[in-house]
Protein backbone atom coordinates (compact mmCIF):
# COMPACT_ATOMS: atom_id res chain seq x y z
CA UNK A 1 0.00 0.00 0.00
CA UNK A 2 0.97 3.62 -0.31
CA UNK A 3 1.31 5.91 2.70
CA UNK A 4 1.31 9.70 2.48
CA UNK A 5 2.48 11.56 5.53
CA UNK A 6 4.57 14.46 6.70
CA UNK A 7 8.12 13.80 7.82
CA UNK A 8 9.98 16.67 9.45
CA UNK A 9 7.53 19.16 8.03
CA UNK A 10 7.64 17.98 4.42
CA UNK A 11 5.08 15.87 2.61
CA UNK A 12 6.41 12.39 1.80
CA UNK A 13 5.12 9.31 0.11
CA UNK A 14 6.11 5.72 0.81
CA UNK A 15 5.26 3.07 -1.77
CA UNK A 16 4.90 -0.72 -1.59
CA UNK A 17 4.53 -0.60 2.17
CA UNK A 18 3.59 -3.96 3.65
CA UNK A 19 0.40 -3.70 5.70
CA UNK A 20 2.01 -5.01 8.88
CA UNK A 21 5.03 -2.75 8.59
CA UNK A 22 5.94 -0.35 11.36
CA UNK A 23 6.50 3.37 11.02
CA UNK A 24 10.06 2.70 12.15
CA UNK A 25 10.70 0.39 9.19
CA UNK A 26 9.25 2.95 6.77
CA UNK A 27 11.45 5.70 8.19
CA UNK A 28 14.64 3.67 8.18
CA UNK A 29 14.31 1.45 5.13
CA UNK A 30 12.04 3.41 2.80
CA UNK A 31 12.79 7.04 3.65
CA UNK A 32 16.48 6.45 4.32
CA UNK A 33 16.32 8.01 7.77
CA UNK A 34 18.20 5.65 10.09
CA UNK A 35 18.40 8.14 12.97
CA UNK A 36 15.53 6.44 14.77
CA UNK A 37 17.13 3.26 16.04
CA UNK A 38 15.76 -0.23 15.83
CA UNK A 39 16.44 -2.23 18.96
CA UNK A 40 13.74 -4.02 20.93
CA UNK A 41 10.79 -3.70 18.52
CA UNK A 42 8.42 -3.98 21.47
CA UNK A 43 8.32 -0.50 22.94
CA UNK A 44 10.66 -1.31 25.81
CA UNK A 45 13.72 0.72 24.90
CA UNK A 46 12.58 4.03 23.39
CA UNK A 47 15.42 4.08 20.83
CA UNK A 48 12.90 4.66 18.04
CA UNK A 49 11.09 7.55 19.73
CA UNK A 50 9.64 10.06 17.26
CA UNK A 51 6.94 12.71 17.52
CA UNK A 52 3.61 11.70 15.99
CA UNK A 53 1.39 14.78 15.72
CA UNK A 54 3.65 16.29 18.36
CA UNK A 55 3.37 13.38 20.79
CA UNK A 56 6.38 11.16 21.59
CA UNK A 57 5.71 7.57 20.56
CA UNK A 58 7.69 4.43 19.78
CA UNK A 59 7.84 4.29 15.99
CA UNK A 60 8.13 0.49 16.15
CA UNK A 61 4.61 0.24 17.59
CA UNK A 62 2.87 2.48 15.08
CA UNK A 63 1.58 0.65 12.02
CA UNK A 64 2.69 2.43 8.86
CA UNK A 65 -0.90 2.74 7.66
CA UNK A 66 -1.81 4.60 10.83
CA UNK A 67 0.37 7.60 9.94
CA UNK A 68 -1.53 8.38 6.74
CA UNK A 69 -2.05 12.15 6.70
CA UNK A 70 -0.23 12.66 9.98
CA UNK A 71 2.93 14.46 11.04
CA UNK A 72 6.14 12.79 12.14
CA UNK A 73 9.27 14.49 13.45
CA UNK A 74 12.43 12.38 13.62
CA UNK A 75 15.78 13.12 15.21
CA UNK A 76 17.09 14.19 11.80
CA UNK A 77 14.63 17.06 11.82
CA UNK A 78 15.06 17.91 15.47
CA UNK A 79 17.52 20.78 15.00
CA UNK A 80 15.29 22.49 12.45
CA UNK A 81 12.21 21.71 14.50
CA UNK A 82 13.73 23.27 17.63
CA UNK A 83 15.05 26.30 15.75
CA UNK A 84 11.79 26.86 14.01
CA UNK A 85 9.90 26.52 17.29
CA UNK A 86 12.08 29.22 18.77
CA UNK A 87 11.90 31.57 15.79
CA UNK A 88 8.38 31.22 14.51
CA UNK A 89 6.31 29.49 17.12
CA UNK A 90 7.73 30.46 20.49
CA UNK A 91 6.39 28.23 23.19
CA UNK A 92 5.14 25.53 20.83
CA UNK A 93 6.02 23.28 17.96
CA UNK A 94 5.37 23.60 14.27
CA UNK A 95 2.71 21.47 12.74
CA UNK A 96 2.34 22.94 9.28
CA UNK A 97 3.86 21.39 6.20
CA UNK A 98 5.33 24.72 5.19
CA UNK A 99 8.26 24.48 7.55
CA UNK A 100 10.66 21.65 8.08
CA UNK A 101 13.57 19.67 6.69
CA UNK A 102 13.77 18.16 3.22
CA UNK A 103 14.24 14.43 3.03
CA UNK A 104 17.53 14.96 1.30
CA UNK A 105 18.80 17.30 3.98
CA UNK A 106 17.58 14.93 6.66
CA UNK A 107 19.41 12.02 5.04
CA UNK A 108 22.63 13.99 4.94
CA UNK A 109 22.22 15.37 8.46
CA UNK A 110 25.10 14.55 10.78
CA UNK A 111 25.73 15.80 14.22
CA UNK A 112 28.82 17.92 14.25
CA UNK A 113 29.52 19.90 17.37
CA UNK A 114 29.91 23.62 17.05
CA UNK A 115 33.47 23.55 18.35
CA UNK A 116 34.38 23.79 14.70
CA UNK A 117 36.96 21.00 14.60
CA UNK A 118 35.77 19.94 11.20
CA UNK A 119 35.31 23.46 9.97
CA UNK A 120 31.81 22.75 8.77
CA UNK A 121 29.74 23.20 11.84
CA UNK A 122 26.12 22.23 11.59
CA UNK A 123 23.62 23.85 13.83
CA UNK A 124 22.35 21.59 16.59
CA UNK A 125 19.19 21.70 18.63
CA UNK A 126 19.91 23.03 22.12
CA UNK A 127 19.28 19.58 23.57
CA UNK A 128 21.79 18.04 21.15
CA UNK A 129 24.44 20.59 22.08
CA UNK A 130 23.72 19.97 25.76
CA UNK A 131 24.19 16.20 25.32
CA UNK A 132 27.61 16.84 23.80
CA UNK A 133 28.63 19.42 26.39
CA UNK A 134 27.55 17.21 29.29
CA UNK A 135 29.23 14.10 27.88
CA UNK A 136 25.90 12.32 27.73
CA UNK A 137 26.73 10.34 24.61
CA UNK A 138 28.69 7.12 24.83
CA UNK A 139 27.96 4.52 22.17
CA UNK A 140 25.18 6.77 20.92
CA UNK A 141 22.57 4.16 20.15
CA UNK A 142 20.03 5.38 22.69
CA UNK A 143 20.82 9.03 22.01
CA UNK A 144 18.33 9.80 19.20
CA UNK A 145 15.38 8.52 21.21
CA UNK A 146 16.52 10.36 24.30
CA UNK A 147 16.95 13.58 22.33
CA UNK A 148 13.43 13.45 20.93
CA UNK A 149 11.94 12.61 24.34
CA UNK A 150 13.99 15.26 26.16
CA UNK A 151 13.24 17.95 23.57
CA UNK A 152 9.51 17.33 24.01
CA UNK A 153 9.88 17.56 27.77
CA UNK A 154 11.58 20.96 27.50
CA UNK A 155 8.96 22.15 25.03
CA UNK A 156 6.13 21.49 27.45
CA UNK A 157 7.91 21.79 30.80
CA UNK A 158 10.45 24.61 30.58
CA UNK A 159 11.80 24.15 34.12
CA UNK A 160 11.51 20.45 34.80
CA UNK A 161 12.24 19.01 38.23
CA UNK A 162 14.54 15.99 38.46
CA UNK A 163 11.43 13.90 38.92
CA UNK A 164 9.95 15.33 35.70
CA UNK A 165 13.14 14.49 33.81
CA UNK A 166 13.32 10.96 35.17
CA UNK A 167 9.72 10.32 34.31
CA UNK A 168 9.97 11.81 30.81
CA UNK A 169 12.99 9.64 30.05
CA UNK A 170 11.73 6.52 31.83
CA UNK A 171 10.86 4.87 28.52
CA UNK A 172 14.38 5.25 27.12
CA UNK A 173 17.02 2.70 27.99
CA UNK A 174 20.78 3.33 27.90
CA UNK A 175 22.90 0.22 28.37
CA UNK A 176 26.34 1.81 28.28
CA UNK A 177 26.41 3.55 31.57
CA UNK A 178 24.42 5.29 34.22
CA UNK A 179 21.95 7.97 33.37
CA UNK A 180 23.62 10.72 35.37
CA UNK A 181 25.21 12.53 32.43
CA UNK A 182 22.01 12.24 30.46
CA UNK A 183 20.16 13.88 33.35
CA UNK A 184 22.92 16.50 33.51
CA UNK A 185 22.43 17.23 29.82
CA UNK A 186 18.71 17.82 30.22
CA UNK A 187 19.31 20.04 33.25
CA UNK A 188 21.88 21.97 31.24
CA UNK A 189 19.54 22.45 28.29
CA UNK A 190 16.75 23.54 30.64
CA UNK A 191 19.04 26.05 32.35
CA UNK A 192 20.20 27.47 29.01
CA UNK A 193 16.64 27.66 27.81
CA UNK A 194 15.73 29.54 30.99
CA UNK A 195 18.60 31.98 30.51
CA UNK A 196 17.65 32.57 26.90
CA UNK A 197 14.07 33.26 27.89
CA UNK A 198 15.16 35.85 30.43
CA UNK A 199 17.56 37.73 28.21
CA UNK B 1 -2.59 -8.92 5.04
CA UNK B 2 -5.09 -6.17 4.42
CA UNK B 3 -5.11 -2.83 6.17
CA UNK B 4 -8.65 -1.57 6.75
CA UNK B 5 -8.95 2.12 7.46
CA UNK B 6 -12.53 3.00 8.38
CA UNK B 7 -13.16 6.73 8.57
CA UNK B 8 -16.13 6.41 10.91
CA UNK B 9 -17.42 4.15 13.67
CA UNK B 10 -20.21 2.86 11.41
CA UNK B 11 -17.64 1.91 8.78
CA UNK B 12 -15.56 0.17 11.43
CA UNK B 13 -18.55 -1.90 12.59
CA UNK B 14 -19.38 -2.80 8.99
CA UNK B 15 -15.77 -3.85 8.36
CA UNK B 16 -15.72 -5.99 11.53
CA UNK B 17 -19.01 -7.61 10.50
CA UNK B 18 -17.64 -8.40 7.06
CA UNK B 19 -14.27 -9.59 8.39
CA UNK B 20 -14.79 -11.00 11.91
CA UNK B 21 -11.15 -12.16 12.01
CA UNK B 22 -9.92 -8.57 11.59
CA UNK B 23 -7.68 -7.51 14.45
CA UNK B 24 -8.49 -4.02 15.71
CA UNK B 25 -5.46 -1.79 16.17
CA UNK B 26 -5.55 1.52 18.05
CA UNK B 27 -2.43 2.31 20.08
CA UNK B 28 -0.72 -0.75 18.63
CA UNK B 29 1.24 -1.37 21.81
CA UNK B 30 0.09 -5.02 21.94
CA UNK B 31 -0.71 -5.79 18.31
CA UNK B 32 2.47 -4.37 16.77
CA UNK B 33 4.68 -6.32 19.17
CA UNK B 34 3.06 -9.54 18.00
CA UNK B 35 3.47 -8.56 14.36
CA UNK B 36 7.06 -7.36 14.79
CA UNK B 37 7.97 -10.69 16.39
CA UNK B 38 6.04 -12.69 13.82
CA UNK B 39 3.83 -14.19 16.51
CA UNK B 40 0.75 -13.15 14.64
CA UNK B 41 -0.11 -12.53 11.01
CA UNK B 42 -3.69 -11.34 11.00
CA UNK B 43 -5.52 -11.45 7.72
CA UNK B 44 -6.88 -7.97 8.35
CA UNK B 45 -5.74 -5.10 10.50
CA UNK B 46 -8.57 -2.75 11.41
CA UNK B 47 -7.13 0.68 12.18
CA UNK B 48 -9.26 2.67 14.63
CA UNK B 49 -7.05 5.78 14.79
CA UNK B 50 -9.16 7.77 12.38
CA UNK B 51 -12.27 7.46 14.53
CA UNK B 52 -12.02 10.57 16.66
CA UNK B 53 -14.85 9.80 19.08
CA UNK B 54 -12.97 6.78 20.42
CA UNK B 55 -10.47 9.21 21.96
CA UNK B 56 -13.14 11.29 23.69
CA UNK B 57 -14.79 10.95 27.08
CA UNK B 58 -17.94 12.29 28.69
CA UNK B 59 -18.31 12.89 32.39
CA UNK B 60 -21.90 12.13 33.35
CA UNK B 61 -23.86 12.22 36.59
CA UNK B 62 -23.06 8.68 37.68
CA UNK B 63 -20.29 7.52 35.41
CA UNK B 64 -17.61 8.47 32.93
CA UNK B 65 -18.05 7.18 29.41
CA UNK B 66 -14.44 6.65 28.48
CA UNK B 67 -13.75 6.15 24.77
CA UNK B 68 -11.85 2.94 24.06
CA UNK B 69 -8.81 4.77 22.65
CA UNK B 70 -8.44 7.56 25.20
CA UNK B 71 -4.71 7.29 25.91
CA UNK B 72 -3.53 6.59 29.43
CA UNK B 73 -1.72 9.93 29.46
CA UNK B 74 -5.08 11.73 29.04
CA UNK B 75 -6.68 9.69 31.83
CA UNK B 76 -3.81 10.67 34.12
CA UNK B 77 -4.09 14.31 33.16
CA UNK B 78 -7.84 14.88 32.95
CA UNK B 79 -9.72 12.23 34.92
CA UNK B 80 -7.84 12.01 38.18
CA UNK B 81 -10.75 13.33 40.24
CA UNK B 82 -13.46 11.18 38.62
CA UNK B 83 -11.41 8.01 38.17
CA UNK B 84 -8.61 8.17 40.74
CA UNK B 85 -7.91 4.43 40.77
CA UNK B 86 -7.69 4.21 37.01
CA UNK B 87 -5.55 7.36 36.87
CA UNK B 88 -3.11 5.77 39.32
CA UNK B 89 -3.11 2.54 37.34
CA UNK B 90 -2.55 4.50 34.11
CA UNK B 91 0.52 6.09 35.62
CA UNK B 92 2.07 2.66 36.13
CA UNK B 93 1.65 1.70 32.47
CA UNK B 94 5.04 1.25 30.80
CA UNK B 95 6.47 4.64 29.77
CA UNK B 96 5.32 8.04 28.47
CA UNK B 97 5.67 6.83 24.87
CA UNK B 98 3.39 3.86 25.55
CA UNK B 99 0.92 5.86 27.65
CA UNK B 100 0.57 8.31 24.76
CA UNK B 101 -0.70 5.51 22.52
CA UNK B 102 -2.29 2.80 24.65
CA UNK B 103 -5.77 2.96 26.14
CA UNK B 104 -8.27 0.97 28.16
CA UNK B 105 -9.98 -0.51 25.08
CA UNK B 106 -6.75 -2.26 24.19
CA UNK B 107 -6.27 -3.60 27.70
CA UNK B 108 -9.81 -5.00 27.60
CA UNK B 109 -9.44 -6.37 24.08
CA UNK B 110 -6.20 -8.15 24.94
CA UNK B 111 -7.64 -9.20 28.32
CA UNK B 112 -4.26 -10.21 29.67
CA UNK B 113 -4.39 -10.93 33.40
CA UNK B 114 -1.46 -8.50 33.68
CA UNK B 115 -3.21 -5.53 32.05
CA UNK B 116 -2.71 -2.57 34.38
CA UNK B 117 -6.21 -1.12 34.01
CA UNK B 118 -8.13 -4.23 35.06
CA UNK B 119 -7.82 -4.09 38.87
CA UNK B 120 -8.86 -0.43 38.84
CA UNK B 121 -11.83 -1.14 36.54
CA UNK B 122 -12.97 -4.04 38.73
CA UNK B 123 -12.69 -1.98 41.90
CA UNK B 124 -14.46 1.08 40.52
CA UNK B 125 -17.14 -1.01 38.79
CA UNK B 126 -17.86 -0.49 35.13
CA UNK B 127 -19.59 -1.78 32.03
CA UNK B 128 -17.96 -2.35 28.67
CA UNK B 129 -19.90 -0.87 25.76
CA UNK B 130 -19.58 -3.42 22.97
CA UNK B 131 -21.09 -2.68 19.61
CA UNK B 132 -21.66 -4.50 16.34
CA UNK B 133 -23.89 -3.92 13.34
CA UNK B 134 -26.44 -5.96 15.31
CA UNK B 135 -26.57 -3.42 18.09
CA UNK B 136 -25.02 -2.22 21.34
CA UNK B 137 -24.76 -4.04 24.65
CA UNK B 138 -23.24 -3.21 28.00
CA UNK B 139 -21.17 -6.03 29.47
CA UNK B 140 -20.68 -5.84 33.26
CA UNK B 141 -16.96 -5.95 34.02
CA UNK B 142 -17.54 -8.96 36.30
CA UNK B 143 -18.71 -10.93 33.25
CA UNK B 144 -16.15 -9.60 30.79
CA UNK B 145 -13.02 -11.66 31.47
CA UNK B 146 -13.70 -15.25 30.46
CA UNK B 147 -10.23 -16.86 30.42
CA UNK B 148 -6.55 -16.21 29.87
CA UNK B 149 -6.54 -13.47 27.23
CA UNK B 150 -10.20 -14.18 26.50
CA UNK B 151 -13.15 -11.88 26.88
CA UNK B 152 -16.89 -11.83 26.33
CA UNK B 153 -16.76 -10.04 22.97
CA UNK B 154 -18.41 -11.65 19.96
CA UNK B 155 -16.28 -11.88 16.80
CA UNK B 156 -18.19 -9.04 15.13
CA UNK B 157 -18.07 -6.72 18.14
CA UNK B 158 -15.79 -3.79 18.86
CA UNK B 159 -15.29 -1.98 22.15
CA UNK B 160 -16.72 1.52 21.80
CA UNK B 161 -16.26 2.78 25.35
CA UNK B 162 -16.20 1.85 29.03
CA UNK B 163 -18.79 3.26 31.41
CA UNK B 164 -16.90 3.61 34.67
CA UNK B 165 -18.68 4.53 37.87
CA UNK B 166 -17.41 7.88 39.14
CA UNK B 167 -15.53 7.67 42.41
CA UNK B 168 -17.70 8.33 45.46
CA UNK B 169 -14.80 7.68 47.81
CA UNK B 170 -11.06 7.13 47.90
CA UNK B 171 -9.44 4.65 45.53
CA UNK B 172 -5.94 3.24 45.44
CA UNK B 173 -3.83 1.10 43.19
CA UNK B 174 -0.65 -0.80 43.87
CA UNK B 175 1.61 -2.79 41.58
CA UNK B 176 4.66 -4.94 42.19
CA UNK B 177 7.50 -4.88 39.67
CA UNK B 178 11.25 -4.60 39.48
CA UNK B 179 11.22 -0.89 38.68
CA UNK B 180 8.73 1.92 38.34
CA UNK B 181 8.71 2.17 34.55
CA UNK B 182 8.45 -0.39 31.78
CA UNK B 183 7.26 -3.17 34.00
CA UNK B 184 4.70 -5.88 33.43
CA UNK B 185 3.03 -6.39 36.79
CA UNK B 186 4.26 -9.27 38.91
CA UNK B 187 0.92 -8.67 40.56
CA UNK B 188 -1.31 -5.69 41.19
CA UNK B 189 -4.15 -4.67 43.48
CA UNK B 190 -6.86 -2.05 43.19
CA UNK B 191 -9.30 -0.96 45.86
CA UNK B 192 -12.24 1.46 45.85
CA UNK B 193 -14.26 2.58 48.83
CA UNK B 194 -17.88 3.29 47.98
CA UNK B 195 -19.24 5.23 50.97
CA UNK B 196 -22.60 5.82 49.26
CA UNK B 197 -23.37 2.12 49.28
CA UNK B 198 -21.04 1.38 52.19
CA UNK B 199 -19.19 -1.19 50.20
CA UNK B 200 -15.60 -1.84 49.24
CA UNK B 201 -14.62 -3.32 45.90
CA UNK B 202 -11.29 -4.79 44.86
CA UNK B 203 -9.41 -5.95 41.81
CA UNK B 204 -6.42 -8.27 41.50
CA UNK B 205 -4.10 -8.41 38.50
CA UNK B 206 -1.56 -11.04 37.41
CA UNK B 207 -2.47 -13.48 40.15
CA UNK B 208 -5.08 -15.65 38.46
CA UNK B 209 -5.94 -16.72 34.89
CA UNK B 210 -8.03 -13.55 34.57
CA UNK B 211 -8.25 -10.29 36.48
CA UNK B 212 -10.46 -11.04 39.48
CA UNK B 213 -12.12 -9.47 42.47
CA UNK B 214 -11.34 -10.67 45.97
CA UNK B 215 -15.02 -11.26 46.68
CA UNK B 216 -14.70 -13.05 50.00
CA UNK B 217 -12.38 -10.34 51.25
CA UNK B 218 -14.90 -7.70 50.15
CA UNK B 219 -17.79 -9.47 51.87
CA UNK B 220 -15.83 -9.90 55.06
CA UNK B 221 -14.74 -6.26 55.08
CA UNK B 222 -18.20 -4.91 54.24
CA UNK B 223 -19.68 -6.86 57.14
CA UNK B 224 -16.89 -5.91 59.54
CA UNK B 225 -17.12 -2.21 58.67
CA UNK B 226 -20.89 -2.27 59.07
CA UNK B 227 -20.77 -4.15 62.34
CA UNK B 228 -18.20 -1.84 63.87
CA UNK B 229 -19.97 1.31 62.62
CA UNK B 230 -16.75 2.34 60.92
CA UNK B 231 -18.42 4.23 58.07
CA UNK B 232 -20.07 6.57 60.62
CA UNK B 233 -17.48 6.81 63.37
CA UNK B 234 -14.52 6.98 60.97
CA UNK B 235 -12.32 5.09 63.40
CA UNK B 236 -9.12 3.38 62.39
CA UNK B 237 -9.77 -0.11 61.07
CA UNK B 238 -8.46 -2.57 63.64
CA UNK B 239 -5.35 -4.57 62.70
CA UNK B 240 -7.30 -7.81 63.07
CA UNK B 241 -9.81 -6.73 60.41
CA UNK B 242 -7.06 -5.50 58.08
CA UNK B 243 -5.16 -8.75 58.51
CA UNK B 244 -8.16 -10.90 57.80
CA UNK B 245 -8.96 -8.79 54.74
CA UNK B 246 -5.38 -9.27 53.53
CA UNK B 247 -5.49 -13.02 54.14
CA UNK B 248 -8.74 -13.38 52.21
CA UNK B 249 -7.40 -11.26 49.33
CA UNK B 250 -4.35 -13.48 49.24
CA UNK B 251 -6.59 -16.53 49.29
CA UNK B 252 -8.53 -15.25 46.29
CA UNK B 253 -5.44 -15.59 44.11
CA UNK B 254 -4.86 -18.54 41.85
CA UNK B 255 -1.43 -17.63 40.51
CA UNK B 256 1.26 -19.50 38.62
CA UNK B 257 5.05 -19.55 38.80
CA UNK B 258 6.56 -17.73 35.86
CA UNK B 259 9.58 -15.63 34.91
CA UNK B 260 8.23 -12.61 36.75
CA UNK B 261 7.58 -14.29 40.08
CA UNK B 262 6.45 -17.39 41.91
CA UNK B 263 2.88 -18.20 42.84
CA UNK B 264 3.83 -18.09 46.50
CA UNK B 265 5.34 -14.64 46.18
CA UNK B 266 2.30 -13.34 44.31
CA UNK B 267 -0.08 -14.59 47.00
CA UNK B 268 2.07 -12.98 49.65
CA UNK B 269 2.42 -9.68 47.81
CA UNK B 270 -1.29 -9.40 47.07
CA UNK B 271 -2.00 -9.74 50.79
CA UNK B 272 0.49 -6.99 51.58
CA UNK B 273 -0.91 -4.69 48.91
CA UNK B 274 -4.48 -5.35 50.10
CA UNK B 275 -3.60 -4.36 53.65
CA UNK B 276 -1.64 -1.28 52.60
CA UNK B 277 -4.11 0.05 50.07
CA UNK B 278 -6.95 -0.47 52.55
CA UNK B 279 -4.97 1.59 55.04
CA UNK B 280 -4.30 4.36 52.53
CA UNK B 281 -7.87 4.64 51.33
CA UNK B 282 -9.29 4.46 54.83
CA UNK B 283 -6.97 7.25 55.97
CA UNK B 284 -8.19 9.31 53.03
CA UNK B 285 -11.80 8.53 53.96
CA UNK B 286 -11.25 9.55 57.56
CA UNK B 287 -9.29 12.63 56.57
CA UNK B 288 -10.94 16.01 56.67
CA UNK B 289 -10.56 16.80 53.01
CA UNK B 290 -11.64 13.34 51.91
CA UNK B 291 -9.51 13.96 48.88
CA UNK B 292 -10.51 11.90 45.90
CA UNK B 293 -7.40 12.63 43.89
CA UNK B 294 -4.78 9.95 43.48
CA UNK B 295 -1.48 10.43 45.21
CA UNK B 296 0.92 9.53 42.42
Amino acid sequence: MRVNFTVNGRQQEADDVWEGESLLYVLRERMGLPGSKNACEQGECGSCTVRLDGVPVCACLVAAGQVEGREVVTVEGLADYAKHREDAHPGGGCASGACGTTLDAAKRWQSRPTDGQTGEAVELAPIQQAFIDAGAVQCGFCTPGLLVAADELLENTPSPSDQDIREALSGNLCRCTGYEKILDAVRLAAARQGEAAQS
Amino acid sequence: MDFLRPASWEEALAAKAEHPTAVPIAGGTDVMVEINFDHRRPEYLLDLNRIGELSEWEVGQESVRLGASVPYSSIMEHLRAELPGLALASHTVASPQIRNRGGVGGNLGTASPAGDAHPALLAADCEVEAESVRGTRLIPIDAFYTGVKRNALEPDELIRAVHIRKADGPQQYSKVGTRNAMVIAVCAFGIALHPETRTVRTGIGSAAPTPIRAKEAEEFLNAALEEGGFWENGKIITPAIAQQFAALASGACNPIDDVRGTARYRRHAVGIMARRTLGWTWEQYRGVGRTLEGAA
